[in-house]
Protein backbone atom coordinates (compact mmCIF):
# COMPACT_ATOMS: atom_id res chain seq x y z
CA UNK A 1 0.00 0.00 0.00
CA UNK A 2 1.55 3.28 -1.04
CA UNK A 3 1.18 6.08 1.44
CA UNK A 4 3.52 8.73 -0.46
CA UNK A 5 2.56 7.70 -4.25
CA UNK A 6 -0.30 8.39 -5.65
CA UNK A 7 -2.40 7.49 -8.57
CA UNK A 8 -1.48 10.64 -10.13
CA UNK A 9 2.13 10.01 -9.33
CA UNK A 10 2.34 6.36 -10.29
CA UNK A 11 0.65 7.22 -13.56
CA UNK A 12 3.59 8.48 -14.52
CA UNK A 13 5.19 4.86 -14.89
CA UNK A 14 6.31 4.14 -18.75
CA UNK A 15 6.52 7.89 -19.99
CA UNK A 16 9.92 8.22 -22.12
CA UNK A 17 11.71 10.72 -22.33
CA UNK A 18 13.02 12.40 -26.31
CA UNK A 19 15.77 11.06 -27.60
CA UNK A 20 19.30 11.92 -26.69
CA UNK A 21 21.79 12.51 -29.52
CA UNK A 22 25.82 13.18 -28.52
CA UNK A 23 28.76 12.79 -30.33
CA UNK A 24 31.83 10.86 -28.10
CA UNK A 25 35.60 12.74 -28.51
CA UNK A 26 38.29 11.43 -27.48
CA UNK A 27 38.84 14.63 -25.27
CA UNK A 28 35.80 13.13 -23.19
CA UNK A 29 37.13 9.83 -22.55
CA UNK A 30 40.25 10.97 -21.56
CA UNK A 31 38.42 13.18 -19.26
CA UNK A 32 36.27 10.57 -17.77
CA UNK A 33 38.96 8.20 -17.82
CA UNK A 34 41.52 10.01 -15.31
CA UNK A 35 38.86 11.32 -13.15
CA UNK A 36 37.89 7.38 -12.50
CA UNK A 37 41.37 6.34 -11.64
CA UNK A 38 41.62 3.91 -15.42
CA UNK A 39 45.04 2.21 -15.54
CA UNK A 40 44.41 0.29 -18.95
CA UNK A 41 46.16 2.90 -21.89
CA UNK A 42 42.96 2.40 -24.40
CA UNK A 43 41.22 4.46 -21.88
CA UNK A 44 43.65 6.50 -21.07
CA UNK A 45 44.47 7.52 -24.45
CA UNK A 46 40.81 7.29 -25.36
CA UNK A 47 41.17 4.49 -27.92
CA UNK A 48 37.87 3.70 -26.22
CA UNK A 49 35.63 4.44 -23.29
CA UNK A 50 35.58 2.58 -20.60
CA UNK A 51 31.93 0.50 -19.66
CA UNK A 52 30.38 3.97 -17.76
CA UNK A 53 31.51 6.29 -19.84
CA UNK A 54 27.77 6.83 -21.22
CA UNK A 55 26.80 8.17 -17.82
CA UNK A 56 28.79 11.51 -18.65
CA UNK A 57 27.75 11.28 -21.93
CA UNK A 58 24.19 11.14 -21.26
CA UNK A 59 24.13 13.18 -17.89
CA UNK A 60 21.70 15.91 -18.40
CA UNK A 61 22.88 19.44 -19.19
CA UNK A 62 20.47 21.94 -17.80
CA UNK A 63 20.59 25.66 -17.32
CA UNK A 64 20.82 26.47 -13.53
CA UNK A 65 17.62 27.03 -12.77
CA UNK A 66 16.74 23.59 -13.34
CA UNK A 67 18.84 22.15 -11.02
CA UNK A 68 17.25 21.59 -7.00
CA UNK A 69 18.83 23.58 -4.11
CA UNK A 70 21.09 20.42 -3.53
CA UNK A 71 22.17 20.59 -6.97
CA UNK A 72 20.53 17.88 -8.44
CA UNK A 73 18.66 18.39 -12.16
CA UNK A 74 15.31 17.80 -12.26
CA UNK A 75 14.74 15.41 -14.09
CA UNK A 76 11.20 15.73 -16.26
CA UNK A 77 10.73 12.23 -16.35
CA UNK A 78 10.07 11.57 -13.32
CA UNK A 79 7.07 13.60 -11.48
CA UNK A 80 7.64 16.04 -8.39
CA UNK A 81 8.15 13.19 -5.32
CA UNK A 82 7.12 13.93 -2.44
CA UNK A 83 10.62 13.23 -0.87
CA UNK A 84 13.57 15.42 -2.65
CA UNK A 85 16.75 14.56 -1.00
CA UNK A 86 18.82 12.11 -3.65
CA UNK A 87 20.82 9.43 -3.30
CA UNK A 88 22.40 6.88 -5.91
CA UNK A 89 20.46 3.26 -5.49
CA UNK A 90 22.16 0.72 -7.87
CA UNK A 91 22.79 -0.04 -11.19
CA UNK A 92 22.74 -2.77 -14.11
CA UNK A 93 24.35 -2.49 -17.51
CA UNK A 94 24.23 -5.55 -20.15
CA UNK A 95 26.93 -4.12 -22.72
CA UNK A 96 26.82 -5.03 -27.14
CA UNK A 97 29.46 -3.48 -28.19
CA UNK A 98 32.10 -1.03 -27.03
CA UNK A 99 32.29 2.73 -27.72
CA UNK A 100 35.00 4.48 -29.57
CA UNK A 101 35.41 8.08 -30.27
CA UNK A 102 33.43 9.54 -33.30
CA UNK A 103 30.45 7.27 -32.32
CA UNK A 104 27.59 9.62 -32.19
CA UNK A 105 24.98 7.53 -29.62
CA UNK A 106 21.39 7.88 -29.29
CA UNK A 107 19.75 7.19 -25.65
CA UNK A 108 16.40 6.52 -25.24
CA UNK A 109 14.59 6.78 -21.21
CA UNK A 110 11.73 5.49 -19.70
CA UNK A 111 10.02 5.56 -16.45
CA UNK A 112 10.06 1.84 -15.93
CA UNK A 113 8.93 1.70 -11.82
CA UNK A 114 8.14 3.50 -8.80
CA UNK A 115 8.00 2.18 -5.39
CA UNK A 116 8.48 2.84 -1.67
CA UNK A 117 9.97 1.25 0.98
CA UNK A 118 10.38 1.85 4.69
CA UNK A 119 13.59 2.66 5.66
CA UNK A 120 15.66 3.03 8.93
CA UNK A 121 14.77 6.68 8.92
CA UNK A 122 11.56 6.77 7.53
CA UNK A 123 9.96 6.42 4.30
CA UNK A 124 11.93 5.94 0.95
CA UNK A 125 11.00 6.43 -2.15
CA UNK A 126 12.34 4.54 -5.29
CA UNK A 127 12.29 4.63 -8.93
CA UNK A 128 13.98 3.19 -12.10
CA UNK A 129 14.94 4.67 -15.08
CA UNK A 130 15.19 1.91 -17.98
CA UNK A 131 17.67 3.64 -20.91
CA UNK A 132 19.35 1.94 -23.86
CA UNK A 133 21.99 3.25 -26.10
CA UNK A 134 22.48 2.47 -29.92
CA UNK A 135 24.05 4.37 -32.37
CA UNK A 136 22.70 6.49 -34.71
CA UNK A 137 22.49 3.35 -37.37
CA UNK A 138 20.28 1.56 -34.66
CA UNK A 139 22.76 -1.05 -33.43
CA UNK A 140 22.30 -1.53 -29.75
CA UNK A 141 25.15 -0.57 -27.77
CA UNK A 142 24.58 -0.57 -24.13
CA UNK A 143 21.41 -1.12 -22.07
CA UNK A 144 20.95 0.04 -18.10
CA UNK A 145 18.43 0.24 -15.56
CA UNK A 146 19.24 2.65 -12.69
CA UNK A 147 17.21 2.76 -9.52
CA UNK A 148 17.38 5.95 -7.85
CA UNK A 149 16.56 6.81 -3.85
CA UNK A 150 14.77 9.90 -2.47
CA UNK A 151 14.70 10.62 1.18
CA UNK B 1 42.54 -6.32 -4.79
CA UNK B 2 43.43 -2.24 -5.70
CA UNK B 3 42.90 0.70 -2.79
CA UNK B 4 41.31 3.35 -3.86
CA UNK B 5 41.68 6.80 -2.05
CA UNK B 6 39.46 9.25 -3.49
CA UNK B 7 40.61 13.05 -2.83
CA UNK B 8 38.54 16.50 -3.32
CA UNK B 9 40.55 16.81 -6.66
CA UNK B 10 39.44 13.26 -7.78
CA UNK B 11 35.79 14.47 -6.52
CA UNK B 12 36.50 17.78 -8.94
CA UNK B 13 37.42 15.78 -11.49
CA UNK B 14 34.97 13.12 -11.92
CA UNK B 15 31.87 15.71 -11.31
CA UNK B 16 32.64 17.95 -13.46
CA UNK B 17 33.19 14.91 -16.24
CA UNK B 18 29.13 14.03 -15.68
CA UNK B 19 28.40 17.87 -15.09
CA UNK B 20 27.18 16.83 -11.75
CA UNK B 21 26.41 19.54 -9.57
CA UNK B 22 25.11 17.61 -6.34
CA UNK B 23 26.27 19.55 -3.76
CA UNK B 24 27.23 16.32 -1.30
CA UNK B 25 30.16 16.00 -2.96
CA UNK B 26 31.87 19.21 -2.98
CA UNK B 27 29.81 21.80 -0.14
CA UNK B 28 31.53 20.20 3.06
CA UNK B 29 29.71 22.55 5.18
CA UNK B 30 25.88 21.30 3.22
CA UNK B 31 27.01 17.70 3.30
CA UNK B 32 27.60 18.09 6.78
CA UNK B 33 25.11 20.26 8.44
CA UNK B 34 22.07 20.19 6.14
CA UNK B 35 22.58 16.73 5.46
CA UNK B 36 24.17 15.18 8.20
CA UNK B 37 26.86 13.20 6.18
CA UNK B 38 30.36 12.92 8.05
CA UNK B 39 31.84 14.68 5.21
CA UNK B 40 31.88 14.81 1.36
CA UNK B 41 30.25 12.00 -0.55
CA UNK B 42 32.01 9.54 -2.52
CA UNK B 43 29.64 9.04 -5.68
CA UNK B 44 28.16 5.62 -6.05
CA UNK B 45 28.67 5.37 -9.85
CA UNK B 46 32.60 6.27 -9.06
CA UNK B 47 33.17 3.01 -6.69
CA UNK B 48 30.65 1.63 -9.21
CA UNK B 49 33.34 2.41 -11.99
CA UNK B 50 36.02 0.86 -9.99
CA UNK B 51 34.12 -2.38 -10.01
CA UNK B 52 34.03 -2.61 -13.72
CA UNK B 53 38.27 -1.48 -13.25
CA UNK B 54 38.08 -4.94 -10.71
CA UNK B 55 36.96 -7.38 -13.43
CA UNK B 56 38.64 -5.14 -16.91
CA UNK B 57 42.28 -5.29 -15.18
CA UNK B 58 41.63 -8.90 -14.49
CA UNK B 59 40.60 -9.54 -18.14
CA UNK B 60 43.20 -7.50 -19.87
CA UNK B 61 42.81 -8.41 -23.37
CA UNK B 62 41.66 -12.02 -23.31
CA UNK B 63 37.71 -10.78 -22.61
CA UNK B 64 35.30 -8.41 -22.45
CA UNK B 65 32.45 -7.65 -19.44
CA UNK B 66 28.94 -8.35 -20.83
CA UNK B 67 27.24 -6.93 -17.62
CA UNK B 68 27.89 -5.27 -14.33
CA UNK B 69 24.98 -4.68 -11.65
CA UNK B 70 25.57 -3.29 -8.52
CA UNK B 71 23.50 -1.73 -5.21
CA UNK B 72 24.40 1.46 -3.04
CA UNK B 73 24.72 -0.41 0.42
CA UNK B 74 26.20 1.98 2.04
CA UNK B 75 28.07 5.24 1.48
CA UNK B 76 31.94 6.54 1.76
CA UNK B 77 33.06 9.62 2.83
CA UNK B 78 36.18 11.62 1.49
CA UNK B 79 38.83 10.14 3.92
CA UNK B 80 37.66 6.62 3.99
CA UNK B 81 40.24 3.93 2.54
CA UNK B 82 38.57 2.43 -0.32
CA UNK B 83 39.45 -1.45 -1.92
CA UNK B 84 37.98 -4.10 -4.77
CA UNK B 85 37.65 -7.04 -4.57
CA UNK B 86 36.56 -9.65 -6.66
CA UNK B 87 35.82 -13.85 -6.66
CA UNK B 88 35.17 -15.91 -9.62
CA UNK B 89 31.16 -17.49 -9.05
CA UNK B 90 31.47 -19.45 -12.32
CA UNK B 91 32.43 -20.63 -15.37
CA UNK B 92 30.79 -21.77 -18.52
CA UNK B 93 33.31 -23.63 -20.38
CA UNK B 94 30.65 -23.71 -23.34
CA UNK B 95 29.72 -19.97 -23.87
CA UNK B 96 33.03 -19.09 -22.28
CA UNK B 97 31.21 -16.96 -19.71
CA UNK B 98 32.08 -15.97 -15.91
CA UNK B 99 30.53 -14.51 -13.47
CA UNK B 100 32.27 -12.76 -10.36
CA UNK B 101 31.51 -10.98 -7.82
CA UNK B 102 32.84 -7.99 -7.02
CA UNK B 103 33.02 -5.59 -4.07
CA UNK B 104 34.00 -2.40 -2.77
CA UNK B 105 34.92 -2.58 0.91
CA UNK B 106 35.99 0.37 3.18
CA UNK B 107 38.25 0.14 6.04
CA UNK B 108 36.23 -1.81 8.44
CA UNK B 109 35.44 -4.67 6.05
CA UNK B 110 32.02 -3.63 5.62
CA UNK B 111 30.76 -3.81 2.17
CA UNK B 112 30.36 -0.15 0.48
CA UNK B 113 29.23 -1.98 -2.74
CA UNK B 114 28.28 -5.23 -3.97
CA UNK B 115 28.10 -6.04 -7.10
CA UNK B 116 28.18 -8.96 -9.80
CA UNK B 117 29.85 -8.91 -13.20
CA UNK B 118 29.34 -11.09 -16.36
CA UNK B 119 32.29 -11.47 -18.70
CA UNK B 120 32.66 -13.80 -22.11
CA UNK B 121 36.78 -14.68 -22.89
CA UNK B 122 37.50 -14.54 -26.38
CA UNK B 123 38.84 -18.14 -27.09
CA UNK B 124 38.85 -20.90 -24.98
Amino acid sequence: MSALLTPELLAHIGREAPPKTELVTRRDIRKYSIATDQRLRKYLDGDEAPPMFHLSLFWDVVERDQLTPDGVWIDTLVPKLPLERAMAGGLKIDYHRAIHPGDVLVATRVLAAMYEKEGAQGPLIFYEIDTEVKTEGGDPVLTEKTTRIMR
Amino acid sequence: MRMFEPDTIQLFQYNAALWNAHKIHFDYPYATEEEGYPGLVVPGPLMGDWLTQCVLEWLGEDGSLTSISYTNRKYSCLGEALRSEGKVLSVDAKTREVEIKVNILNAADEIVIPGQALARFNKE
